[in-house]
Formats: structure tokens, sequence, C-alpha cells
């Protein structure tokens, strides 16, 4: 498998040697799991999934990194989802490796993966109400 | 040995629930998993993790970055020098830093010590999960040299914290490269001793041979990486796909074996300690002269707005660190993305109708550390 960048997906190169990965791309929250697929048709590998918290902005960013088996080829895809209602489909059913990355994003950021299988707690405590890496997180 | 087919998996036969965990022997840690069963066969075996949960990604927004490099040792702290490795060379790449050649030829021998002194605990406690003993005795004896060795240039046995953003805690002394071959010199030897004794052992093979098998594409889907997916023939190795600090620099292979079982994890691992006695030896052959501290490295170090990232391959895959700077001196977002994590989470599939004592012998060979997991 030689896996190239999915033409509809809007890929920017990234300097690497500055960053650290090679392809960036900003995508609307509904085109993750069509994103996700496409990348796994390519043979793809889900390298992690996260999120930070642009409170100023009222944002929640949702990154998926994604790597190459056999080429030096990492590319990252990035959307971002309102920070009142934080809401994205799952990608668990393409990569099922996204099923504990999202959970603990969930955790984290409180982010809802819509369709995703068990979003209990997974580092947290299990009655877990609170999400610490918001940034108005108070301990 | 898998079940056979008339063991149903949506059973409506009685099935049982049997907790493993979280302190038992078998997982090396706090971890715990919620194993279904149907008589000695696993119908679903679900990990539960947390149980060593410190939210290291929050301690990584509440200072600076040099105050975070000593978590970087404490989160698999069997790899403390790669881990340190990846987070300094993310904060160097973002703030435009030359590290000193001297000092990351003298980052790659240790960070091959470290890979070495890990496989070597993993090498014992995994036998000592099949019901071999004295190997870990041995395991332990090689190990001692190693963080002897280490101890002398770092101070610390085992969460190192030696390497500095910009370069290295201190040179090495004439007393480090002497041991340091004697070591490699002491090595070559020990592994073919360990094939002799262990590796072609019969109770051994029988353990391991066909059990666990993972695929190449199971890999893929779960992002498990390092000697897991070495295991199922991927040559997929990010000292060699993205080449960090000299490794390009260096004659080594990745071994691979195609087989992806639990045999082939462990024979990926026998070989990776070969090759990184080379890579020692060369680095030590080449090690240049100079200093081990980039000049002006900043007492307040800000780095520009934006995010950067930084893998290394550690001795269970692939660690990266994404460091997302709003140009303060403390970070906005440290993300840590660990080997061990995505390696055990394919284990609930991996493991589906396999008897409870191959499971173990499978988890075993995944080389699991529990805070590396939970973080």
């Amino acid at each position: 498998m030689n896996p190239t960048l999915p033409p509809s997906i809007p890929f920017q190169p990234v300097d690497y040697a500055a960053k650290g990965w090679h392809f960036d791309a900003v995508i609307a929250p509904d085109k993750v799991v069509e994103a996700a697929a496409l990348l796994d048709a390519e043979g793809f590998a889900l390298d992690t999934i996260t999120g930070v918290d642009w409170m100023a902005e009222g944002k929640m960013e949702v990154i998926y990194d994604f790597f190459c088996l056999d080429k030096p080829l990492r590319v990252a895809v990035r959307t971002r989802i309102p920070r009142d209602n934080p809401e994205i489909a799952t990608i668990s059913a393409v990569f099922p490796g996204a099923n504990w990355h999202e959970r603990e994003t969930h955790d984290f950021f409180g982010i809802r993966f819509i369709g995703h299988p068990d979003l209990t707690p997974f580092l947290l405590p299990e009655d877990a109400d609170y999400h610490p890496l918001r940034k108005d997180f108070a301990a | 040995m898998t079940a056979p087919e008339t063991i149903p998996t949506q059973t409506q036969r009685e099935t049982f629930v049997l907790n493993l965990g979280p302190q038992h022997p078998a997982t090396h840690g706090v971890l715990r998993v919620k194993m279904t069963m149907d008589g000695e066969y696993i119908v679903r075996a679900e990990p539960v993790c947390g149980y060593i949960h410190r939210m290291q990604e929050k301690m990584g927004e509440n200072r600076t970055y040099a105050q975070f490099l000593p978590n970087t040792s404490r989160i698999d702290y069997l790899s403390a020098m790669t881990y340190t490795h990846a987070f300094v060379g993310a904060v160097e790449r973002a703030a435009r830093l030359a590290v000193p050649p001297r000092a990351e030829y003298i980052r790659v021998i240790t960070s091959e010590l470290n890979r070495i002194s890990s496989h070597l605990v993993w090498f014992g406690a995994f036998l000592l999960d099949l019901g071999g003993f004295t190997p870990l005795l041995y395991a332990f004896d090689d190990r001692e040299q190693i963080l002897d060795l280490l101890e002398g240039i770092t101070g610390s046995r085992l969460t190192y914290s030696y390497y500095r953003i910009g370069g290295l805690y201190n040179d090495v002394d004439d007393a480090f490269v002497k041991g340091t071959r004697e070591f490699v010199a002491r090595m070559r030897p020990r592994l073919k001793m360990y094939r002799a004794l262990v590796t072609e052992n019969i109770i051994l093979r029988k353990r391991l041979i066909g059990i666990g098998p993972i695929s190449a594409e199971m890999c893929r889907k779960y992002g498990a990486t390092g000697p897991v997916i070495r295991g199922s023939g991927v040559a997929y190795d990010v000292r060699k796909i993205e080449p960090y600090s000299v490794y390009s620099e260096m004659d080594f292979i990745a071994p691979t074996f195609p087989e992806g079982d639990s045999m082939a994890r462990y024979l990926v691992r026998m070989e990776e300690i070969a090759q990184s006695l080379r890579i020692i030896e060369q680095g030590l052959d080449k090690l240049p002269a100079g200093p081990v501290m980039a000049e002006k490295v900043p007492r307040v170090l800000k780095l520009p707005s934006g995010d950067y990232c930084y893998a290394v391959e550690a001795a269970r895959g692939r660690f990266a660190v994404r460091i997302v700077s709003d140009g303060k001196e403390i970070p906005y977002r440290v993300k840590l993305r660990s080997p061990s994590l995505s390696n055990l989470s394919l284990f609930e599939e991996a493991s589906r109708g396999m008897l409870l004592p191959d499971a173990l012998a499978l988890m075993g060979s995944l080389d699991l550390v529990i805070p590396d997991i939970d973080r």
C-alpha cells in the first residue's frame, strides 16, 4: 500500500522541520467521518485524537492525527465546534482505535462524540462530572 | 489456541464475570480487566483504565517548559530517556534551538541503553508470567550494569531527566565510555545464552507460537506501534521512517517478524537488543568533541504561538508530544500520545475467544506500562 492524500480533503503542506508533521487540513465538523474513511481507505493509521479549548473564542478544537506506515507522511485534520455545545460524530466505526481516544477527549474536555459506543469515564473516576482540561476548570 | 467454533461469542449460555486486577501480578501495575468468561474461554475482555491517572497533561498547563521536564521521566518510567527526548525535541523545534552534535550522539547512546534496560525488564517479567522464574534474575543482572552506567552520568537510576532543553544536564566521562564498551562486549554473549536457554526452550515455544495473533491491519486500525506492529511484519519504526536526532547516521535495521503471534513480538524485542548494541557501538565510535549545551538558551523560554510536534521511537512504540503555545511562558496545551494506550486498545478484539492463560501471554507480549496508559 502506498498512501496518497485524498484530494477532497483540503490539505496544506506544513514545514516538517519547523512543526513536526507534513500536511494539515481544517475541515467542517460534519466532514470528520468522511475524512477518516478516506484516510482509512488510503491506508493511514490512527495516531491520536485530542482537543484544545479556545475559551476566548468560544470554540473547542478537535485534532485528529494520522500517520503512514511506510513513508514519512504525517497528517493532522482539525475542526472547531461551539464550546457551549461541543458535539461531533464519532469516527470509532472507521477506526476502532478511536474509541479510547474519544473517550479520553470526552473525559478531559466534555466533547460528546455522537454515536460513540461508551462515553463513560475512561481515565477519570467513574463518578467524574468535571472536565479538567477546560480552561475554566478550577480544582 | 483459539476457541473452537462451537463456543458462541454472542452466547445465550451461562457466562460469568472474572475480575482481573487492578492488583494482579500479571498486569504489572494497576490495570483492571473485566472478563466475561464462558468456562476457560474469554467472551469479552474489557480493560478498565485510570487507576494510576495523574493528569500529566493538566500539569503541563500550569508550569513552564523546564518545570514540566521532570514529568516526562515519569510517564513510561522504563523509557525515561526517550520520553524526555520527545519533549525537549518539541520545545527545541519550536524555539529553533540547534543542539550540539555531541549532545545528540549522547542522547542516542543513552536512549538505546534505556531501550535495552526496558526490554530486559519486559523479558524478565514476561517469562515470570509464563512460569519461568530464573530468566528474571539473569535479566536484572544485565540491567543493573546499565543502571550503574546511567547513574554515573545522570545521578539517577530510573527517572533520569538527563536531557535539557538545548542539550544535556552534563557531559559523559571516560568511565562511562569505557563502561559502556564493556557492557556491549558483555551483552552479546549473554544474548546468545538467552537464545539457547530461553528462546529455544520448548515450553516457551509452546506457550507463544501461534498464540494471540495480531494482524498488520488490526495494528493500523488501532494505531499499535513498536514491537507489536513489527511483530506483525510491518517495518514501522520512527527512527527509520521519520529519523530524528542522529539516527539517520546509524547503521541498524528495524527487525520484523511476519507471524503476528506472541513469539514474533518476543523475537522482535530480543533482536532489537542486538540492534541497540550496534547503535551504541557506532555512537561511541563517532562521538564528536564539543559542548553538550546549545548557546543562548533563554532563561525565560517563550515559544512562538502555534503547535509543534515531535515523535520518537520509545521501547513500546511511537511516543509523540504535541505542544500548543500561545506565546507565553507556560504551554497552552501539552498532548502526550503514548504507545501503551494504543497497543492495549486492541486487546479486547485480539483476546476474543482465547483461553485465559493464553490471553495473559498475549497481554505480556504487548509489554504494557500502566502509567504510560493512564498518564
